[in-house]
């Protein structure tokens, strides 16, 4: 699909994906907020710019892949594939319903564009990197990103896959960590403390870059650099905001898994639109 | 009843190394093959497709979940995983893995795990796995075979190449006699008849296939009618073999080197309970762990003998 370089459009485009998400949610009644929001700037970057993909070819062999790891951010990956248009926009309103492709968590099996099921933290990296080394043997291009959460990374399997992604030199992986900051349970740093999040990634043999996730410029650049990075693997380490874009959401542990009420659903469309307004 | 290759000559060979070449057999007729392994290819065999085919080989090192995941994004690229390690490893650390990403999203991704059971002896409990049938049967999307020799673990090996979807083969360390007839040929879930009994049918998988062929012999001298079946396939569970043993007999006796809960006796009496109830006798590990010691004592103390399969039927033909 053609992607664009337009950052004013990028941006605006990463509110339509945050307002869909808000609208997804609050239709469906539970769902998780402020971890979709807080990735949304990421995703509409790598949607709508950086990634090789074809809607109307989910499994074209050269595409780009895309592995959320985080996978209780599905109403942000789900609102990416229709806008992108794996399928009509319609079908957001089922999420979590019975009978509804948009299953809580993705399912690949249900739902084309969804390369992988996930749910169940800290698997993604590991599934990421046997994509990343078929790829490879298969001589193609095709790059790997993997989205994981920072709390996420309390998971043994993620650092047996960091481990492994550098042994293997797989320079066609971009892992990128949601830094929001917190959890269900409260801060990161209360409940398991995750710093420094960068030393950690750089000593597993990994290229990282560390950037204001929510800075569409930065997110751009550091993909671009990512892919110039040859015999290692790359970490983004986004700096985000849980809840961003909403600013009665932002920074909220409460918004973890709470979705809007139709009051809030309201109020934060309005915000959003007074940002494209103005 | 078909006559046994070892009749024939025949040699005991682990199921472990007729994996290892069976692998090797593949990786020179396909491509897609892939073989993962978690430090334990020497053990597992996998060694020798390691040395042939480098390129298509990935030493995850002591990392089972991670071996799970890459096997799966493997298979998502159009190739064909074989991840093997030790079944307790396999199956029990990386149970969730092999849920999530394998079981869940139908993977075409082989597990194929080696020292099953309590014949891996010396090395103890915590290396004999005696739940991995019970936790990779009760998944739904996966295929559970169990083969009995080295002839049937080949056939097996190429069977499910052939077949798209998750599969957990359960494989021994230790040398076992050649069972099957020279003219067997495996297909998935078709069990093998060798005698249909019209007082006992013994239902068996793995090495417990020989022990419960030598019990038939002892019952048939003492004048008892007992057959056996190689259920090799134990999820989907060949019904309709099942069915036309207990019909035959009336009794069933299963037989498997795993815990009598969810194995081969749990998958059997749950389709003959609700099908055509008859009594079932469970021959296996008896809701214990394992221990250290030589296997053929082990087997011994476990139960897991010609002797005791004779004494369970006879006394449960006495009543």
């Amino acid at each position: 699909m053609t992607q664009v370089r337009d950052i004013g459009r990028l941006k605006k485009q990463a509110r339509t994906v945050r307002a869909e998400i808000l609208k997804m949610l609050t239709e469906a009644g539970s769902g998780h907020t402020g971890g979709s929001l807080s990735a949304a700037d990421i995703v509409t970057a790598l949607y709508f710019c950086k990634m090789r993909h074809n809607p109307k070819d989910p499994a074209w062999k050269e595409r780009d892949r895309f592995v959320l790891s985080k996978g209780h951010a599905a109403p942000l990956l789900y609102t990416a594939l229709a806008l992108s248009g794996y399928f009509d926009k319609s079908l957001l309103k089922t999420l979590r319903k019975i009978g509804s492709p948009l299953q809580g968590h993705p399912c690949s099996k249900l739902l084309p564009g969804v390369e992988i099921s996930t749910g169940s933290l800290g698997q993604g990296l590991s599934i990421a990197n046997g994509m990343a080394m078929g790829l490879k043997m298969d001589g193609l291009n095709s790059r790997v990103y993997c989205l994981l959460g920072d709390g996420e990374t309390q998971e043994g399997q993620v650092w047996e896959a960091a481990m492994s992604a550098s042994h293997y030199r797989l320079d066609n992986i971009c892992a990128i960590i949601d830094n929001n900051g917190l959890q269900i349970d409260g801060h990161c740093c209360d409940v398991m403390a995750l710093e420094p999040i960068v030393g950690k990634w750089a000593a597993f043999g990994w290229h990282v870059i560390d950037i204001d996730g929510h800075d569409m410029v930065a997110v751009i650049n550091a993909l671009d650099e990512a892919e110039t990075v040859k015999k290692k693997p790359t970490a983004i380490v986004a700096r985000t905001v849980k809840g961003k874009g909403v600013s009665f959401f932002e920074g909220k542990v409460k918004y973890h898994g709470i979705t809007p009420t139709s009051d809030e659903l309201e109020k934060a469309l309005g915000e959003l639109e007074d940002i494209d307004n103005g | 009843m078909g006559e046994r290759a070892e009749s024939t000559g025949g040699k005991n060979i682990a199921t472990r190394d007729a994996y290892g070449e069976a692998l090797l057999e593949l990786g020179k007729k396909r491509n897609d093959v892939v073989v993962l392994d978690a430090d334990l290819s020497g053990s597992t065999k996998t060694g020798a497709f390691a040395k042939a085919f480098p390129g298509r080989f990935y030493n995850m090192g002591i990392s089972e979940q991670d071996l799970i995941g890459t096997a799966g994004g493997l298979s998502l690229t159009g190739k064909l995983p074989f991840a093997s390690t030790f079944a307790v490893f396999e199956t029990g650390r990386a149970w969730e893995q092999i849920r999530q990403t394998i079981a869940y999203s139908h993977l075409n991704v082989k597990l194929v795990a080696t020292h099953s059971g309590i014949t891996v002896a010396e090395d103890g409990a915590s290396h004999q796995a005696i739940e991995d049938i019970a936790l990779m049967r009760v998944l739904p999307n996966m295929t559970v075979i169990v083969p009995s020799d080295g002839i049937e673990t080949k056939q097996v090996i190429a069977a499910i190449a052939d077949y798209c979807g998750p599969v957990y083969v359960r494989l021994g360390r230790s040398k076992v006699p050649v069972v099957m007839p020279e003219d067997y040929k495996f297909s998935i879930g078709k069990a093998h008849t060798y005698h249909t009994g019209k007082d006992a049918n013994i239902i068996a998988a793995g090495i417990m296939v020989d022990v419960a062929l030598k019990a038939m012999g002892i019952l048939k001298n003492e004048g008892v009618d007992a057959g056996v079946i190689n259920m090799s396939t134990i999820k989907p569970l060949d019904n309709d073999a099942v069915l036309r043993a207990a019909k035959a007999s009336g009794l069933i006796v299963t037989a498997e080197e795993h815990s009598i809960i969810g194995g081969l006796g749990g998958a059997v009496c749950e389709f003959l309970s609700e099908n055509y109830p008859v009594p079932v006798k469970k021959i296996g590990i008896k809701d214990t762990f394992g221990c250290s010691g030589p296997s053929d004592e082990l087997m011994k103390l476990y139960g897991l003998t010609a002797d005791n399969i004779v004494k369970t039927i006879k006394e449960a033909l006495k009543k």
